[in-house]
């Protein structure tokens, strides 16, 4: 991983090299190597308190690690943060209630000071990218929890970042909502080329979106295990598939038998973690 | 329309409740009151203490000083008295509204004021505002600005500000600082600086806790007109006639009454003009969350 790091070797959406984190007490994160392709998927799996939303909140910079070395896109996480280099999403869609949809899919653009027409443009794409077109001009809390996390997802796409972080981002909608949220957000992922570090305890939902899972444990926050995902449209990180991806992708790998696989592979490496 | 109404309506049979009460009270309550062992523990509901209610609206109608042909109606001089401490009194309101959103922003974007400036703003409150009314005055009588020499309204504008800007500058601090964890969170990965975080998230956020707060604060401008014009002794506003017809009160109870009315509608009508303002700003309402 080294030597690529030297010439002309591509750059990793994100880095992490010897990456310590502890508060106080708590060693959160201890010894974290781990690198993201460019447009690669890899979520962070494991039991709470392993360090994994951490690990999130550290490529974010709003957590500094106590060691180590961090770089986004080639970048420190705080060059990369003030260049609007990823975008972010978290649990809670977090939509300000006192702007509507658009307006609120707009907020990044209108931050850097974008001017209106330019961002309203954007927006009313990116509201098309998820679906949610027609939706523009409703307040947030006129939506459902499923419609309020994919507006937050616009959001996060906003500035066409190279790199989405999310931070289960899924965890508070039903199973069938969920399903379909996954579907979409493989989608962007393809059209948008984004890497995409994503946080979840579900295995079902990491196996699926993933080309890698990292499997956490805790006491201290370490990665166990890194087990290949069977994300759709792509094979392996190698191949830039297609921009179409039907949903029925998604459903056939749900139900093949290298997504079974996978499932039990990350579970025993779960498991190991804890023993 | 009809649920603007509503509050309306409340109101006018709250008011009705009220007229229906005090009559009632006076039917039924002996004149001298009730007392137990010496202890008054009901007041004297006769005409001296409790006029009827139609004796006091009767009132609005004669003339000020009984005789004089020439002297305006009660009801005028109380709604002219009424109208020159509303002027101060929302002058006072404006005054502590800016001075409190900006004491607010101060302890918010500095950590350290919050803990040196706090304490210094709710001690200013305890201290009595008529200690503090004839000082304003004393000082204000020095004051020359730009050729302008000081007044005394603007005594009075000064006194009454110095209450209204206390539950403005508690309640902006606390609508600034109690935001999701979430939403800051949002606006740092947004790369926005303070001042962007201020306009486009801390501001609007804090609607809600700034609403109650300036109604506190309007009633709390009101009552700090009233007092100042007493303790100042400024003429023209509803404090001054509540003095004068205080004077004759023994004799005759229904003036003082008339000059009290007076001030209620006051109060009401600076509730009115805070719920123009909630009305301004309902789009940001809404909880955060």
């Amino acid at each position: 991983m080294n030597a690529a790091r030297a010439g002309a070797a591509p750059v990793h959406a994100v880095e992490l090299s010897g990456v310590d984190k502890r508060f106080d007490a708590v060693h959160a994160l201890d010894g974290i190597e781990l690198t993201v392709g460019e447009g690669e998927f890899v979520s962070l799996i494991g039991p709470s308190g392993c360090g994994k939303s951490t690990l999130l909140r550290v490529v974010a910079d709003l957590e500094q690690p106590t060691g180590g070395t961090v770089t986004v896109g080639g970048k420190s996480p705080h060059q990369a943060r003030l260049d609007q280099d990823y975008g972010i999403a978290f649990q809670q869609a977090g939509l300000l209630e006192w702007r509507n949809v658009v307006e609120n899919v707009e907020l990044p653009l209108h931050v850097h000071g974008m001017p209106k027409p330019q961002r309203r443009a954007r927006a009313t794409e990116l509201l098309e990218l998820v679906g949610l077109a027609e939706f523009a001009g409703s307040r947030p809390s006129q939506l459902s929890g499923g419609m309020q996390q994919r507006v937050a997802i616009a959001r996060a796409l906003a500035p066409s970042p190279k790199l989405l972080l999310m931070d289960e981002p899924f965890g508070a909608l039903d199973e069938m909502t969920r399903e379909r949220m996954q579907a979409e957000l493989l989608r962007i992922a393809l059209e948008t080329r984004a890497a995409v570090l994503f946080v979840t305890h579900s295995i079902p939902e990491a196996v699926v979106l993933s080309d890698r899972v990292v499997v956490m444990s805790p006491r201290p926050g370490r990665i166990t295990e890194i087990v290949a995902g069977t994300r759709p449209g792509r094979t392996g990180a190698t191949e830039p598939g297609p921009a179409e991806l039907a949903l029925d992708d998604v459903e056939d790998v749900r139900e093949s038998g290298a997504f079974f696989a996978a499932i039990t592979a990350v579970r025993e490496a779960l498991r190991k973690g804890h023993e | 329309m009809i649920a603007r109404s509503r509050p309306l309506l409340t109101g006018a049979v709250a008011f009705l409740l009220l007229v229906i009460f005090w009559e009632l009270a006076k039917a039924v309550l002996p004149d001298a009151g009730v007392s137990i062992g010496g202890t008054r523990i009901l007041p004297r509901t006769d005409d001296g203490a409790m006029p009827h209610v139609w004796t006091v609206l009767g009132r609005l109608d004669d003339p000020e000083v009984a005789g004089a042909a020439s002297t305006r109606p009660i009801g005028l001089a109380v709604a002219s008295g009424a109208l020159f401490t509303l002027g101060l009194a929302l002058g006072g309101l404006v005054i502590g509204g800016v001075l409190g959103v900006l004491l607010a922003l101060f302890m918010q974007r500095f950590r350290l004021a919050e803990r040196a400036v706090l304490p210094y703003v709710v001690a200013s409150q305890t201290v009595p505002l008529i200690a503090i009314a004839p000082l304003v005055a004393g000082w204000g009588g020095k004051i020359q600005i730009l050729g302008w020499a000081w007044q005394p309204w603007a005594s009075v504008m000064v006194i009454s500000s110095y209450l209204s800007f206390f539950p403005i500058a508690v309640g902006m601090l606390r609508g600034l600082t109690s935001l999701p964890r979430a939403d800051v969170e949002l606006f740092r990965t947004l790369a926005a600086d303070w001042w962007t975080t201020l306009l486009r998230l801390r501001l609007p956020a804090s609607v809600p806790h700034l609403i109650p707060a300036v109604r506190l604060a309007a009633a709390a401008s009101v009552v700090g007109a009233i007092v100042a014009e007493i303790s100042t002794g400024t003429r023209g506003g509803i404090g001054r006639l509540i003095i004068e017809y205080a004077q004759s009160a023994t004799g005759d109870p229904s003036q003082m009454y008339a000059a009290i009315l007076g001030a209620a509608v006051l109060g009401l009508v600076a509730a009115a003009a805070v719920g123009l303002l909630d009305l301004g700003l309902r789009r940001y309402r809404g909880s955060t969350s």
